[in-house]
Parts: structure tokens; C-alpha cells; sequence
């Protein structure tokens, strides 16, 4: 049984994830795009304090809210006027969009409800994890331990930052 | 009233249908890096809340989030420095007009 308070926290971040990611793809100018995109990864570390996962939220906020957002609006000033709107839909593109927003929501929607829908019943306790074990988790070798994918990424951001200063830089 | 693992699953796959509508109908490139965020997201809400239903006591999910997220971020940063280089040769940034890459 979960408390009213617990509901209602829910009930406010299901309810603005739901509208902001719908707002995001629904408004023609793209700087307003970016703000709802900000406020659905907002909504979303708030799903993951809710769940008792602190770093991943502070994580969140940190990487997407502080980083990719800066990232999208500083490419949006560059490259276009953030004034204009977008140019009208063709109606056989928004159509075939729909079409396919639809069959991917009806299929895993049924997939979801047919197969585990009642399965799950309720939030199993669970203590935070702390943040020493998510440290021994990252750096250690053993079973469930995470150093190989850990030193994977460092490469993977170092190429990153290689290839971004190699693609970007003026000729 | 319980909140089940579906409560949570429902607003997540939402947010990926937005993802999808999004990145076939804009034109834009940009606006279609941000339908890819949308969808990204949505499977990291999928991964935690699987992590904290089914196996409280491990963290594989909340590892698999976390890495996600920063390839994420390594692939939004290389993408939009695409992007940029791309409007300095044609000065435009719309999928239909890029027919060809080098010019």
C-alpha cells in the first residue's frame, strides 16, 4: 500500500513526462522543442528519485539537463533563426508518422498488458544504493562488477572528443 | 491503490511513440537528434524500472542507465558537431535537402 503522498508524486511526474514529451514533438519552433525536451528529463530524474535511485538521478540532471540541453540550444542559435516556425507538414508525412507512433504504442501496449500487466504487484523494499558500492561496483573486476565497460566508455569519450574537434574545426 | 510496475511502463512507452512521430515527421535535423533523445530516454525509464521491481538487490540496471546516458551524450556532441559542419558547407539543415555528403 502506498502512501497518498507517494500517489500523488507519481500521479504529477507520470503526468509530465506524458505532456512534455507530447508538447516536444507536437510544437513547430524548435527552441520551444528543446525547453520541453529539458522539462521531460527533468520529469524523468524525478521518476528515478522517486524510485530510490539517487546518483542516477543527480546523474540525469548533471549529463542531459546540464550538458546535451546546453549542447542542443547553443547548435539551435547557430544554425537557425529560433524564431520561425518549422515549415507546415506534408499531411501524407504526419499521417504515416501517426501511423506508426500507433502501431508501436498498440503492439507493445497489448505485449504489456496481456503478458505482465498483473504480474507485478507492488514496490519490493529496497535500500538506497549507497554510494561506496556503486563506487566498488564500478571499479571492481568480479561478478557484477562494471570496470571493463567502465574503461569502454573512457575510450568511447575520447574518440568522441578526437572525432568532434576533427569534424568541427574549420578548413 | 498499488502502483505497479504498468504504471510506470505506460508513460515510458508514451514517450517513445512521441520519439518515434517525432523523428518521421521533422525535417530538421536537429528537432530529429531530440524525437533520438525522447526515445533514448523512454528505455532508460524501462531498464530502472525493471532494475528496481525485479531484482531490488542487484544494480545491473541502474549500471546499464548510467552507461547509456553517457553514450548518449558522447553521440549527441559528435552528431551536432556533424550537424554544424554540415550547415557551413550547404547552410542549411534540413534531411530532405542533403542529398549528397560531399560536395
Amino acid at each position: 500500500m502506498e502512501s497518498v503522498g507517494s500517489i500523488i508524486m507519481y500521479v504529477i511526474i507520470a503526468l509530465s513526462i506524458v505532456l512534455f514529451s507530447v508538447l516536444t514533438v507536437a510544437t513547430r519552433k524548435i527552441l520551444r522543442s528543446a525547453t520541453f525536451l529539458l522539462f521531460t528529463l527533468f520529469a524523468t530524474a524525478a521518476l528515478y528519485f522517486k524510485l530510490d535511485y539517487e546518483f542516477l538521478g543527480a546523474v540525469q540532471i548533471a549529463v542531459y539537463a546540464g550538458g546535451i540541453v546546453v549542447l542542443f540550444v547553443f547548435s539551435i542559435f547557430l544554425t537557425s533563426h529560433p524564431g520561425e516556425n518549422s515549415s507546415q507538414l506534408v499531411s501524407r508525412k504526419r499521417a504515416l508518422g501517426l501511423f506508426a507512433a500507433l502501431a508501436t504504442f498498440a503492439v507493445a501496449a497489448f505485449a504489456l498488458l496481456y503478458r505482465c500487466g498483473m504480474a507485478m504487484t507492488q514496490l519490493p523494499a529496497m535500500e538506497n544504493p549507497k554510494m561506496h558500492e556503486i563506487g566498488k561496483a564500478l571499479m571492481g573486476t568480479g561478478e557484477y562488477q562494471y570496470l571493463l565497460p567502465f574503461e569502454a566508455i573512457s575510450v568511447l569519450l575520447l574518440a568522441c572528443i578526437i572525432g568532434g574537434v576533427v569534424v568541427a574545426r574549420k578548413r | 491503490m498499488d502502483i505497479t510496475i504498468i504504471y510506470y511502463l505506460i508513460p515510458s512507452l508514451i514517450m517513445f511513440c512521441c520519439g518515434v512521430y517525432g523523428f518521421i515527421t521533422r525535417r530538421n535535423m536537429i528537432a530529429m537528434l531530440i524525437s533520438l533523445e525522447l526515445m533514448l530516454n523512454a528505455v532508460d525509464i524501462n531498464f530502472v524500472v525493471f532494475n528496481r521491481y525485479l531484482y531490488p538487490e542487484n544494480m545491473e540496471g541502474m549500471f546499464f542507465t548510467l552507461f547509456a546516458i553517457a553514450i548518449a551524450a558522447a553521440e549527441t556532441a559528435l552528431a551536432i558537431a556533424i550537424i554544424i559542419n554540415v550547415f557551413r558547407s550547404v547552410k542549411n539543415i534540413s534531411a530532405s535537402d542533403l542529398s549528397q555528403m560531399k560536395h
